[in-house]
């Protein structure tokens, strides 16, 4: 089928403007400046944190559980939603693909940042033993990985063979494209074998999905500490994942709408769409929430009054009624209204709901910690507390931008848009009026 | 308190602990461990040895001899001392929060910082109710967490029921510390000053890093924890704490022999245990810890006496010892 030139020209890999050079030289200079601390760290050891041995855990995990988080919406918007046949995700599935594949490579390499010993990390493939729920997150993140990589790849394509052309063999960018299009002619072999794989990737990465983050969930519920120690933990992290990666979607997709004008592809209707989706998956979360927070304050046991205490009226009362008020009620109560699903609107509250999501892993890491079965004493007064030191912050903003970095250049590089689906969906519409009439 | 033993053989490990200052002898209960059946006959031959309180005293040559390494054949730090479970049991009836076993263990273990490995709680268990001192020091545990969320197998449960850490297999992820319901593990968040002390750098040259010496070296950026001295159980001495408390809180021994034992005094563990209602922290939790406390009741000593001692904020400096 010819594509529609006007596609292509659309859709097409466009160079950086100056924006986009500024945004990307902002982003190397927080990586280079987070190199700096992290190579301070790496020197002096992992003293330069605020984390001590009673805040054993801190900002570092927490960012990772946020970067598996996000990286679940890769199976929801492209897996779980193509297979529900809800068609209009189609211009959506590349960017929740990206969101997906920069998340997930970042939380590999943050969760090395917290290591004390990140040269011995090839001992978790020599030494590994399976009844620790950190080999099940190896294996399975790594399962993801690949399969977000293929799930990223294969659709790419048949729109690999539609640049190659629009390039022109002979230029460079060309070549590279053909390179990648491993000879796609579009055969219909070569089709039913897109579909199928398509397909099949599809319900592989649904299971995977959940069984990353319900392992991450387990890191925690498996040991006895409350505030962790809960059944409720897997469900509620898969959910509350849902909610940042749909969040994140709506944000990126609203800034690459106007950064490379594609006004008549991503269009209100997918923000409506997204907005309502948001607004379920909220909804979803706040009743794991209340079942998580609900339910031991209403036995509330020793252990658990004084972790609740601290996160309802306590030291971190302030972060957790934001995350929970500005992260997920008001978000529902805007997307609740056609009007709070205008693109606007949506990308604000896009924007929140990835902060809360962020803030809120924070609070499910750090303040159980604090409070440990035992009484502590004996150690500094400052080992009581945790807040996370300048340099922390550095890496944690550094890991930050390398993940919107890797988002930046795959959004060079590739069509934002899937032109061979876009131009397929448009010719049926087209099909079907010329039909029609 | 009901006497178990028999006088002869008191005797013997009393006089068993006044030796082995020369670090050339080395005896105590473990040698009563290892073999019950000693009967001290007439000694023919004697030999002049230093005793801790500095006097020269005469001990049956025999008895000096007879004590080899409790290492056997085949002795690896990951198995342990075959048919052994070493069991540890704190009175809390006698703890004033001398705290003499803390700066004893960081001394040993070349401890620099404020993570001490052996902690003294003042804990009340709820207003009405009396307070007390308790040392805390890890559990050994029989189902340690620890071990089940290790990742790369660095912390290991041996058959003698030891827990360690091999630290220079260990990652640094926490998880064990994480796991660990009685937070006695510490990290070492940098290099461990330990250049500084010189016993360390004697002991270094002659010593290949193993498991059964905690803190020989530390590392920076893997875990430490209470080894329960299989270094000192090798030479058949008690743990550092063991020996260092004034008021015998500690009792150390071996289950499978039932006898325990502070260094004055050596007990039946059963009948102890029964005998003063021992019981385990956190039984609820199923870890089955190898360390039992006899509950603060008829007490030695005053719980005030301790709160001289106690600093909320502040481990014991190994400098004041």
């Amino acid at each position: 089928m010819e594509t529609n030139p006007q596609i292509i020209n659309d859709l097409a890999p466009k160079k950086f403007g100056r924006y986009g050079k500024v945004w990307l030289v902002f982003l190397l200079l927080m990586i280079l400046v987070s190199f700096y601390a992290y190579g301070q760290q790496l020197i002096k050891g992992l003293v330069i944190t605020e984390m001590r041995d009673y805040a054993l855990w801190g900002v570092y995990i927490s960012n990772f559980v946020f970067f598996v988080a996000i990286s679940l919406v890769g199976s929801l918007i492209t897996a779980i939603l193509r297979l529900s046949g809800a068609n209009w995700s189609t211009p959506l599935t590349r960017i929740a693909e990206i969101i997906a594949v920069a998340a997930i490579i970042m939380a590999g390499l943050t969760i090395i940042i917290d290591m004390g010993r990140p040269e011995r990390l090839f001992y978790l493939f020599t030494h590994g033993r399976l009844q620790s729920p950190i080999i099940w997150d190896v294996i399975v993140i790594s399962t993801y990985l690949v399969l977000s990589l293929l799930l990223l790849y294969y659709p790419l394509l048949p729109d690999f063979a539609i640049l190659k052309t629009f390039f022109g063999k002979n230029t460079k960018p060309g070549k590279w494209y053909g390179r990648l299009a491993l000879n796609w002619s579009g055969s219909e072999k070569q089709k039913s074998l897109y579909n199928r794989s398509i397909r099949i990737l599809s319900v592989l990465i649904i299971p995977v999905a959940f069984g990353i983050h319900t392992v991450t969930a387990w890191l925690f519920a498996t040991t006895y500490r409350p505030g962790w120690d809960s059944t409720n933990f897997g469900p509620y992290f898969i959910a509350g994942a849902f909610v940042a990666g749909a969040g994140s979607v709506v944000t990126i997709m609203f800034i690459l709408r106007k950064t490379n004008h594609l006004e008549a592809y991503i269009t209100d209707l997918h923000f409506d769409k997204m907005g309502k989706l948001l607004v379920l998956l909220c909804l979803v979360y706040l009743y794991f929430n209340v079942n998580e927070y609900l339910v031991p304050a209403y036995k509330n046991t020793k252990e658990e009054a004084v972790h609740l205490a601290e996160l309802f009226t306590g030291e971190y009362a302030s972060l957790f009624w934001l995350a929970i008020v500005g992260g997920l009620i008001v978000p529902i109560v805007v997307l609740i209204f056609p009007r709070g699903r205008k693109p606007i609107p949506a990308f604000l509250m896009g924007m929140l709901v990835v902060v809360g999501a962020w803030w809120k892993r924070y609070l499910i890491v750090t303040p159980t910690l604090l409070h440990p079965f035992l009484p502590i004493q004996g150690v500094p007064e400052n080992w009581r507390h945790y807040y996370p030191s300048a340099l922390e912050w550095i890496i944690t903003f550094g890991t930050l931008a390398m993940a919107l970095l890797i988002i930046t250049l795959l959004v060079r590089y590739l069509p934002v848009i899937p032109i061979h689906e876009t131009a397929e969906e448009k010719g049926i519409e087209e099909l079907k009026k010329s039909k029609r009439t | 308190m009901k006497e178990e033993t028999n006088n002869t053989r008191r005797n013997f490990i009393d006089k068993g602990l006044k030796i082995g200052l020369l670090g050339a002898v080395a005896t105590g209960a473990l040698r009563a461990l290892n073999s019950c059946k000693d009967t001290v006959t007439e000694p023919e031959e004697t030999i002049e040895l230093m005793a801790t309180d500095g006097t020269m005293i005469q001990v049956p040559l025999k008895e000096v001899e007879e004590i080899p390494s409790l290492k056997s054949e085949g002795y690896t730090a990951r198995e342990g001392y075959p048919n052994r479970k070493f069991v540890m049991v704190v009175d809390l009836a006698r703890c004033k929060n001398a705290k003499k076993c803390i700066s004893a263990c960081n001394k040993s273990h070349f401890i620099t910082g404020e993570n001490a490995w052996l902690k003294v709680y003042k804990m009340q268990d709820s207003p009405e109710t009396a307070p007390y001192w308790q040392p805390t020091l890890c559990m050994h545990c029989d189902k340690p967490p620890c071990v089940k969320v290790c990742p790369v197998d660095a912390t290991f449960k041996r058959r003698d029921g030891i827990v360690l850490i091999d630290n220079e297999r260990c990652i640094g992820c926490r998880f064990c510390m994480a796991a660990c319901p009685y937070s006695t593990r510490v990290f070492n968040w940098e290099e461990p000053a330990q250049g500084e002390t010189t016993e360390i750098n004697l002991h270094l040259g002659h010593m290949d890093y193993s498991p059964d010496y905690t803190g020989m070296p530390s590392q920076k950026g893997t875990v430490d924890k209470c080894d329960f001295c299989p270094h000192m159980i090798d030479k058949r001495e008690l743990p550092h704490c063991v020996t260092a408390c004034p008021n015998g809180v500690f009792f150390f021994g071996d289950a499978y022999e039932d006898t325990v034992t502070n260094g004055d005094e050596t007990l039946r563990l059963s009948t102890l245990l029964e005998e003063k209602a021992g019981y385990r922290l956190m039984e609820n939790l199923g870890t089955e810890p190898s360390v039992y406390y006899l509950p603060p009741s008829n007490r030695l000593v005053d719980f005030n006496e301790g709160l001289e001692n106690y600093d909320e904020f502040k481990s014991v400096n190994i400098a004041e010892d």
